[in-house]
């Protein structure tokens, strides 16, 4: 039985001893596994196109839907601009950053936690992930609804549930970026009698240091996205006035506000670009 | 004695590891700018403080978890995998013809930049907005939220793939060529096999990362368990958000460890015997993998827009 004999690169392996005459890339078992695997992506796709509920009629009707949607939404209302939805796009950027400085803070010391080679505790390792993973688990429209519950509808609840939602993010690739540092430095500290404090400064920082601000700018520039949709469950910031305009089927607002999104997203981008060529 | 008890001093008043000046200036600026940008949010100490007595509250009510209508649950939950599988299907099948126009290398400019020009579109919108427009379109209901996620995929899969395929090493495709192959078949002898790997790596990120989405869209009425959540919210049945919440975060573990085990078979080619084994080698090499599209987009410059989900 050749499938009983684990051989990760059959190429490699021309002088293991007994081979078969003719070159076979994966053993029976290999090709077995390959196929349930295929098999069973086919069977989800079927079983989902079989059972998934489409109304046909909606789907004829798509396109002059579309032709519709396009027509209420021109001209764009340029003119609604000052005012309300100007300041819900400056609520909008607000939260984003806040949100983002809150779970730096929370997400450090979580992150720090779920290093194993920082904390040699496999129980605080395990716990950190788990608040890691339950952090990454839920969306952060579902955060959003959480805090509504909580703190009531605006945008204290929104800029929490971002950094909630953050959390999970910058603690997992700063744990990992962690446990790719260099041991070297570290064991010299450590070598010289120094404080955790000072290892964790002067060891890992360094290091970490390029990783670390490239994952919060990523993070700032997604929760500037995440924060424009939270108002759509009431959590403040533009989102809100484009709930409104949906609403109000002010459609020509509602383009408005798309385009604005769209603006700040791509300002937002080429601004985290910029930062990232300057700090790294 | 004298001498080196000054010396000492001076070495403690020296601090090597105080904070630099440019360190504390920025750090006093962030704080500043907390606190400006919370009073004009309108945050108080007030409001936090009544929120925590609401969250208490809040707590009690959610547990025990409601487990009376699973079968809403069930029907929530089954149709958003079934949206996550499909707009995957959709998204990757769709991304893959992209992602070859789209390479430079290959391709000359008139066909990559429609190529770049769609998938920066898809990729600019957040996934709810785009439901929002299909809702619109398609009417209520899990079409709308399998087109959104589509979208979403073919951004997401769309920019990573066709940086693989920019990277690879163009010897074999030099060599397939010379033997006179159809571009066809340059295409599947030289190129895919070098970015396969990748790929599978993407995908499975991806049918990931549409699995936490899929629980989302409903929110704007396309389908899914997200409408089920959505309107548990607003009755109060804090209980069912709870049985709710757990059902997703088992769902989208499950949907990790899934990833995994088809990363392991993919492209560690485990076979059977070794799973059930349950090797370490191969399990390990996954783990690197999973977090391979998530880690890239945070150390690439410019690449902000492909993550959302990680």
């Amino acid at each position: 039985m050749n499938e009983t004999t684990h051989i990760p690169r059959p190429q490699a392996s021309s002088t293991a001893g007994a081979l078969p005459d003719t070159w076979i890339r994966y053993t029976r078992g290999q090709r077995l596994l390959r196929f349930v695997l295929y098999l069973l992506f086919v069977l989800a796709i079927v079983q989902s196109i079989r059972t998934i509920d489409v109304i046909p009629e909606f789907l004829y009707d798509a396109p002059t839907q579309m032709a519709d949607l396009v027509n209420r939404m021109w001209p764009v209302a340029w003119a609604s601009f000052p005012g309300t939805i100007q300041q819900a796009l400056i609520e909008t950027l607000h939260m984003a950053t806040l949100g983002t400085i809150l779970a730096v803070i929370m997400a450090v010391p979580v992150g720090l936690a779920a290093a194993g080679n920082l904390t040699p505790y496999r129980l605080v390792n395990v716990l950190a992930r788990f608040i890691l993973v339950s952090s990454r688990s839920i969306n952060s429209l579902v955060w959003a609804l959480l805090f509504i519950a909580i703190f009531g509808p605006g945008p204290l609840a929104g800029t929490i549930a971002i950094a909630f939602r953050s959390i999970g993010f910058i603690g997992k690739l700063l744990g990992e970026a962690i446990e790719d540092a260099h041991p070297g430095p570290v064991e010299a500290l450590t070598a010289t009698g120094a404080r955790t404090s000072a290892i964790i400064g002067y060891g890992y920082w360094p290091q970490i240091r390029p990783a670390f601000w490239s994952i919060v700018l990523l993070r700032w520039d997604i929760n500037v996205r995440e924060s424009a949709v939270l108002g759509l469950v009431g959590a403040g910031g533009i989102g809100m006035a484009l709930n409104s305009a949906m609403d109000l089927f002010q459609w020509d607002k509602v383009a408005l506000i798309l385009v604005l999104i769209f603006t700040i997203v791509i300002l937002a981008e080429i601004l985290i670009t910029r930062a990232r060529r300057k700090l790294l | 004695m004298a001498g080196m008890n000054s010396h000492d001093e001076a070495l403690r008043e020296a601090r090597p590891f105080a904070l630099s000046g440019k360190a504390k200036l920025g750090l006093i600026a962030v704080i500043v700018y907390a606190v400006f940008a919370s009073t004009q949010l309108g945050f108080s100490w007030d409001r936090f403080q009544a929120g925590l007595g609401h969250g208490a509250r809040f707590l009690s009510r959610m547990f025990p978890p409601s487990l009376e209508r699973l079968d809403v649950l069930w029907q929530g939950i089954a149709e958003s995998l079934e949206i996550a599988v499909l707009a995957s299907t959709l998204g990757i099948l769709l991304s893959l013809p992209i992602s070859l126009l789209g390479a430079r290398n290959l391709m000359p400019s008139w066909a990559t930049w429609p190529a770049r020009a769609i998938v920066s579109l898809c990729r600019a919108l957040h996934p709810v907005i785009v439901a929002i427009i299909f809702v619109k379109a398609v009417g209520f209901g899990a079409l709308a939220g399998v087109l959104a996620l589509s979208v979403a995929s073919i951004g997401f899969i769309g920019k990573l793939f066709t940086e693989a395929i920019e990277e690879i090493s163009l010897k074999q495709v030099e060599a397939v060529r010379a033997s006179g192959a159809s571009f066809a078949n340059v295409i599947l002898y030289a190129v895919l096999p070098q970015v396969f790997a990748r790929f599978v790596g993407f995908a499975t990120y991806q049918l990931d990362s549409n699995l936490r989405n899929s629980t989302m869209v409903g929110i704007v009425g396309a389908g899914g368990i997200g409408g089920t959540l959505f309107s548990a919210f607003q009755r109060f049945d804090y209980d069912f958000v709870c049985t709710i919440l757990a059902t997703i975060i088992a769902i989208i573990m499950l949907g990790e460890l899934l990833a995994r085990v088809v990363r392991a078979i993919l492209l560690d080619n485990v076979s059977l015997a070794d799973l059930l084994r349950g090797s370490a080698g191969g399990r390990k090499h996954a783990a690197a993998n999973a977090d391979a599209p998530a880690a890239r987009t945070a150390l690439r410059p410019g690449a902000g827009t492909a993550g959302g989900d990680a």
